[in-house]
């Protein structure tokens, strides 16, 4: 059998059912075996939307993506995607074409070292030397993938030995004697914990994407429900608490709700679970939550300590780790009572400072009133893809998400033109979703030439452009930190995205009636197919609440 | 403290944080890696990625013909050295990493220099040579090449006493080290 029929025999019993891919040159044999293999292939406009969309059907249902290129620029366009699933730690195995053996290292027709390219952005690489190594090189590749801190990897075949005959012989274990991630984590620490918890009068829970990862989003609730114990998460953790709830402090982070950054600023014991304590989350660091003692759950040891000094570290996987802290902290049967002065002052804060913006007087739509309008329209149930800026911070904050892998967005790398491959990957993935894109004119131009796939493939996403014609974070930071000289912000009111979505054989709406938003919305997503909705929203409008880069969260503006 | 109905199992106020720390002393890792193509490099990119620097670098076949040994040098004053290794660890192909510690190891390098050395000169250069162990290991009528084996310190004593004679060049390998005892390093 020839390797890249052996490949996807391989793909089949890791339980893939969808590859998003390009093909070209080096890779036609990888498609001659498509061709026939009963695997769904979804023919992209560019290799990126193809990365992009595997990333969120990995995300949105915990199971590994696929994406393929071709060799030279076909892989050089993947690089984006790697690195955004890199930051995001989301398992995806990319699949590169590579020149035949005998061209490599001579500058050959379409070859890059996609291999050197991608090394610090990928978990692992494997680059085949012998096409017998194929079917355990995929074997690893979605183990690696999927196990521990997930991540990408890539997998790079020159195209000789991808049609060579080797012997298959399916492959049911791994060696790697160097990768062996933690999952359990240590009894004692969980006690120490627990105590920790227990012993804590203004504790709270940071949790983050890692929650979802590890699908520990009941674990996360039966552990916070033990206690009146105030949660909050960071942009990837959206959905791993539901949303709105008592105890749920709304966002934390430079966009996040001043009560959630105030709680930490004030904290004495913050347990953080599956995030990272990243930048946007901090503020400025050595002014970071200065009395709060830190219980840091991570299944990445490298995590730990890495960015804030952890008191009480523990290696593993979240779900269990929650579970087992849950079953510690509950016979300790700790007093609630010590923390009515605690959520006294939350509450209090929340009261004084709950996310609110002005509405508009006029018939002017206002960007955070569009949010909440296709919360209400879609009863809040849709799964949310998001591009990268103001309206993405928006979609954040003023739609409440109830369940793990309903919110998908590009947190680490923030990448612009992910939300529309994103959501492809999603209802490819959830086809019993209705899965809605969130985006901004300026990002939606990034990858709109996925508006083709949508409509020849018939994938139903609902597009929402919230156009202010503008690139509106920077014209924010512009407005507020550089004298309001709007350098290159200005987009115009370019393209016609009624038109473009049109000629792209999709459903095209601009909706401008603010008194029937919700309603239009609704019948925008009820019609079949691909639709793009193009709203006109205020051209200037800022996002706040605000961390102010580089200063202290609980310097908070707007 | 003592309040009603609050169990004090554990003070918060004793809980220590760990890691980060800044030894503020050298560091050497042995670091056992699969042999393969680019590992090599995956650790290299990983340091330079994360903003961490190298002092010496060797790389050697072990008694395993799949498995090489890289042994690293840097300095614990710039970099937590355990944020290093954990790091080094995420890397798929790094099997296992020591952090020798100085005591509890015996480390050596190669050196070569080629010192100017006419007539008048070569006697002296000799006699340096003797009391270092060090060999000639090439001569010419106007120059030597000494080669010396030591710890660090011994190889920068040696490019001391010879630099005034005219030091050419001079060539080293980067330490190597082997923990004491009868366990594996």
């Amino acid at each position: 059998m020839r390797a890249v029929d052996a490949m996807l025999e391989c793909l089949k019993a890791e339980d893939v059912d969808v590859v998003f891919g390009y093909p070209g040159g080096a890779n036609i044999p990888t498609y001659d075996a498509l061709y026939d293999s009963g695997i769904r292939h979804i023919l992209v406009r560019h290799e990126a939307g193809g990365g992009h969309a595997a990333e969120c059907y990995a995300k949105a249902t915990g199971k590994v993506g696929v994406a393929f290129g071709t060799s030279g620029p076909g892989a050089t366009n993947l690089v984006t995607p790697i690195m955004d699933a890199m930051m995001d730690s989301v398992p995806v195995v990319f699949v590169t074409g590579q020149v035949r053996t005998d061209l490599l290292g001579t500058d050959g027709f379409q070859e890059a070292d996609v291999i050197g390219i991608t090394m610090p952005a990928v978990k692992h690489s494997i680059m085949i030397q012998d096409p017998s190594e194929l079917p355990m090189a995929i074997k690893e590749a979605f183990h690696i993938a999927r196990s521990g801190r997930p991540g990408p990897v890539v997998l790079d075949i020159p195209t000789d030995l991808s049609k060579a005959d080797i012997e298959y012989e399916p492959i049911t274990a791994v060696r790697l004697p160097g990768y062996q991630p933690k999952s359990e984590g240590n009894v004692k620490q969980i006690r120490q914990a627990a105590k920790a918890l227990a012993a804590a009068r203004r504790p709270v829970i940071y949790a983050g994407g890692g929650v979802i990862l590890s699908n520990a989003s009941e674990e996360l609730v039966a552990f916070c429900r033990s206690d009146r114990f105030p949660v909050t998460t960071t942009l990837n953790g959206l959905g791993g608490f539901p949303a709105p709830d008592e105890q749920w402090l709304g966002m934390l982070g430079m966009h996040g709700t001043r009560t959630a950054n105030y709680a930490m600023d004030e904290a004495d014991l913050i347990c953080c679970v599956g995030a990272r304590f990243d930048d946007r989350i901090t503020g400025k660091l050595s002014e970071f939550a200065p009395r709060a003692k830190f219980i840091h759950i991570d299944v990445d040891p490298a995590e730990i300590s890495k960015n804030v000094p952890a008191h009480i570290p523990i290696v593993g996987d979240a779900k269990g780790i929650l579970e087992k802290l849950k079953v510690e902290y509950d016979a300790l049967e700790a007093d609630s009572a010590r923390l009515t002065d605690w959520w006294q002052r939350i509450t209090g804060w929340q009261a004084k400072h709950p996310l609110a913006y002005e509405d508009s007087t006029d018939e002017e739509i206002k960007p955070q009133r569009l949010i909440e309008a296709v919360y209400e329209a879609t009863g809040g149930e849709a799964i949310i893809t998001t591009d990268v800026g103001q309206h993405q911070m928006w979609a954040a904050q003023y739609f409440h998400y109830n369940r793990p892998r309903q919110w998908i967005s590009s947190g680490g790398l923030g990448t612009m033109g992910f939300g529309l491959p994103a959501a492809m990957g999603a209802a490819l993935g959830r086809p019993d979703q209705t899965v809605v894109c969130i985006t901004g004119d300026g990002s939606i131009q990034m990858n709109a030439q996925e508006f083709a796939t949508c409509a020849q493939e018939g994938i139903p996403v609902k597009v929402i452009i919230s156009n202010n014609g503008y690139l509106g974070m920077v014209r924010q930071w512009q407005e507020l930190f550089w004298e309001k000289r709007y350098s290159s912000v200005d987009m115009g009111q370019y393209p016609d995205f009624v038109k473009l979505a049109e000629a792209y054989g999709c459903t095209g709406v601009r909706l401008t009636n603010k008194g029937t938003l919700v309603d239009d919305l609704r019948a925008a997503i009820a019609t079949p197919g691909p639709v793009v909705v193009d709203v006109a929203v205020t051209r200037e409008e800022n996002t706040y609440p605000m961390i102010v880069p580089g200063e202290a969260a609980r310097d908070m503006v707007g | 403290m003592g309040e009603p109905g609050v169990k004090e199992v554990l003070s918060l106020q004793d809980l220590q944080a760990s890691g980060s720390v800044k030894t503020g002393r050298k560091h050497i890792l042995s670091i056992l890696v699969e042999n393969k193509p680019g590992v090599l490099t995956r650790i290299t990119s990983l340091f330079a990625r994360r903003g961490f620097n190298i002092d010496t670098l060797s790389v050697g076949p072990t008694d395993d013909e799949h498995i090489s040994r890289i042994t690293i040098t840097l300095d614990g004053a710039n970099h937590p050295i355990d944020q290093v290794t954990k790091q080094l660890h995420k890397l798929i192909n790094v099997l296992k990493i020591r952090d020798l510690e100085p005591e509890d190891a015996v480390s050596r390098e190669l050196a070569m220099f080629k010192i100017a050395a006419d007539t008048g000169a070569r006697a002296e250069i000799m006699q340096l040579c003797e009391i270092f162990r060090g060999k000639v290991i090439d001569v010419t009528k106007r120059s030597v090449v000494v080669e010396v084996t030591g710890t660090v310190d011994k190889i920068e004593a040696f490019e001391r006493n010879v630099r005034p004679f005219g030091l050419i060049e001079m060539m080293r390998t980067g330490e190597i080290a082997i923990s004491r005892g009868r366990g594996e390093t």
